[in-house]
């Protein structure tokens, strides 16, 4: 029986809750409400409210609650209602949680979820992809999972990390993607690319809800007789540099695909990775496949004009192929 | 965790309570001397010399609070110190020397070079480190009250903060889940009257900090925050209230910041009059003189504390003065576990 993304990470949490009397939840209508997107459903049944903690709307409450259950040596999993809402913990976070260890050699053990992404007509509020705030961040990972498989295996890995991890959750993907999940016990390495189908003439690097995108593309250039690879980064920070530049070093194009908006996205950091490590091997200039500089707009035509797709990304291959 | 030897108490009394009441004041007149010469040496002296860089905050006149309200502190206990509660580290026995060594920049400092002054913290003493946007510390009370609580101990967190931060949201984000969650957390303010250099009036429109507990459905006391043995009762029954599983309480301690907000600033914002009003009111000179006055120490005893503190702070500043700096190959090391 295939399970869903949203489910492979309710599994997650469950069994490090299972496996571990020191995880335990916090956040808004987590509890009986089971969370709004119901991920948490059933939990507070289970493991009772002292493991399930339903808190006022308070986000950087919580999650300062969490640095300090957690410097306390519990493994505090919090919520965001909407990765939107994240920006209310900020300063906890990037100036709290991200720098203990550096200063005072302080562990905070906590990961923070939060629904990221839009395709879903939730407007500026509920629809955006804020990664890169963190993965500026020295002493955070931030973790953007696109398979069931890694959302199960990198949420148990992030429960067990001992530093400050934010997990992405693509809120477009909970209940639209599905596999067969392994019955036997599996954790996903942070930190690690997969190569998510391969390809010799040229590389896309993507990450999250547009993995699928890429797939897309994929299969549509295929018939082409374009071979395009898809790169999962899976994890922001720390980034695997090297499984990027294996990629490019194979094709020698490159295309960078994020749902986040332009300037200062992922696609930057890539590129001038790609470009001190392996640019001898380029053989042409690498380009982009972003959400443009804007809010991200409600109306369903705007939004569908905002978030790339698999025919934009093909018209890029293309015009990257022949170059 | 080790709590620093402190001086015996050397009462003639007889009656046991006196002589219990006089080795508090001791202790007490112990640490707010301690940390009057620890910070009189970092301000007016390393500072001025350049050996200390960067900013210096410290709590001069406020002694009173850090030291009446962490002598009650556990072991088990978890304290959030505020910016001028340095008295707060000694009393959880970090070593003087690696104070002075923390504000040198030094490698034997609390955070090893990488952070400066009371940006310091150790769990194996629990004291968690301040970070430069007040208030922060206080969510982070009500997580560690959450452990505590969720471990079935009956540890108290103290939060300390100035009159300031309780115009941010996180402090009220942090009581208020404390409140609706019962945690065991004592809430220590000291209201020196001047956050940077805004008075009261410019921070809260009501009179009392205090005020603002019933409206989180705690009880809240105020206090002399010049009093010692009046912030040490308060405190003793904040915190039997939070360990006795009742949920928060909030002391507010009524103080004078005698300093500008940091070394740099002369504080030429406050009317002359207030320092030398407030200057009568100072934590030491009334403790010793209700010592006196109680017979539970002379002047040469007095003297002999005196002695001994500044035989302590010369003794941790040669020491630390030795101390290496970092090194800069560490740089890149322990952003992230195992590095």
């Amino acid at each position: 029986m295939p399970t869903t993304y949203l489910e492979a990470i309710r599994e997650g949490l469950w069994e490090e809750m299972e496996r571990d009397p020191d995880v335990f939840l916090i956040g808004e209508d987590i509890g009986i409400y089971g969370g709004a997107f119901k991920v948490t459903a059933g939990f507070i049944e289970h493991f009772g409210a002292r493991r399930v903690v339903d808190t006022p709307i308070s986000e950087s409450g919580i999650v300062g609650a969490a640095i300090g259950a957690g410097l306390m040596g519990l493994r505090p999993v919090a919520e965001m209602q909407f990765a939107d809402f994240i920006s209310c913990g900020f300063d906890q976070i990037v100036n709290f949680a991200a720098k203990c260890r550096y200063r005072w050699n302080a562990a905070v053990p906590m990961v923070v979820r939060a629904p990221s992404g839009g395709g879903i007509h939730g407007g500026p509020f509920h629809s955006q992809n804020p990664e890169m705030w963190f993965v500026k961040t020295p002493g955070l990972k931030v973790i953007c999972p696109a398979t069931a498989y890694d959302a199960k295996g990198l949420i148990k890995s992030a429960v067990r990390d001992n530093d400050p991890v934010i997990f992405l959750e693509h809120k477009a993907l909970y209940r639209r993607i599905k596999e067969d999940l392994p019955a036997e016990e599996f954790t996903v390495p942070i930190g690690k690319a997969k190569v998510a189908r391969a390809g010799r003439d040229l590389s896309v690097i993507t990450y999250g809800a547009m993995v699928w995108v890429a797939l897309e593309a994929a299969e549509t250039l295929a018939q082409e007789g374009i071979e395009m690879e898809v790169v999962d980064l899976r994890t922001l920070l720390p980034l695997d540099r090297d499984t990027v530049c294996e990629s490019v070093k194979k094709t020698a194009k490159v295309l960078l695909l994020h749902e986040d908006t332009r300037t200062a996205g992922m696609a930057g950091e890539l590129a001038i990775s790609i470009t001190e490590s392996v640019f001898e091997h380029l053989d042409a200039p690498v380009v982009r496949v972003t959400a443009p500089d804007t809010p991200v707009p409600f109306s369903p035509p705007l939004e569908e004009a905002f978030l790339p797709n698999a025919a934009k990304v093909i018209e890029k291959a293309r015009w990257l192929h022949q170059y | 965790m080790s709590i620093a030897p402190t001086c015996a108490p050397q009462s003639q009394l007889g009656s046991d309570e006196s002589a219990a009441e006089a080795g508090l004041a001791r202790r007490c007149l112990y640490y707010m001397s301690l940390m009057r010469e620890t910070e009189d040496r970092i301000e007016r002296k390393l500072y001025r010399q350049g050996k200390i860089l960067g900013g210096v905050y410290v709590g001069r006149g406020q002694e009173a609070i850090p030291v009446g309200s962490a002598l009650h502190s556990l072991p088990q206990d978890v304290l959030l110190p505020s910016h001028r509660d340095m008295a707060a580290y000694l009393i959880r026995g970090i070593p003087l020397g690696r104070i002075f060594a923390q504000y040198m920049g030094r490698v034997d400092g609390l955070t090893h070079g990488r952070d400066g002054n009371m940006h310091m913290g150790d769990m194996s003493a629990g004291l968690v480190s301040i970070i430069s946007a007040l208030a922060a510390t206080v969510p982070v009370a009500a997580g560690v009250a959450l452990a505590l609580k969720y471990r079935g101990t009956n540890g108290v967190a103290f939060s300390y903060f100035g009159d300031g931060s309780t115009s941010r949201g996180d402090w009220h984000e942090g009581v208020n889940m404390a409140t609706v969650l019962k945690l065991p957390v004592v809430y220590i303010c000291n209201n020196n009257q001047y956050a940077y250099s805004t008075p009261l009036s410019g921070q809260m429109a009501c009179a009392n900090v205090a005020d603002r507990g019933p409206a989180y459905g705690m009880p809240a006391e105020i206090v002399d925050g010049n009093d010692v043995l009046a912030v040490h009762a308060a405190t003793g029954r904040a915190v039997a209230h939070a360990r006795s599983g009742l949920g928060p309480y909030l002391i507010e301690c009524k103080t004078f910041r005698m300093t500008g907000h940091s070394a740099h600033d002369a504080a030429e914002y406050v009317p002359p009059a207030l320092f030398e009003e407030w200057a009568k009111r100072d934590p030491i000179l009334r403790l010793e003189q209700k010592m006196i006055d109680h017979g539970w120490d002379d002047r040469p005893g007095l003297d002999a504390l005196h002695a001994q503190v500044l035989q302590e702070v010369d003794t941790a500043v040669a020491w630390a003065d030795e101390r290496p700096y970092p090194d800069p190959a560490t740089l890149l090391g322990g952003v992230y576990d195992g590095e």
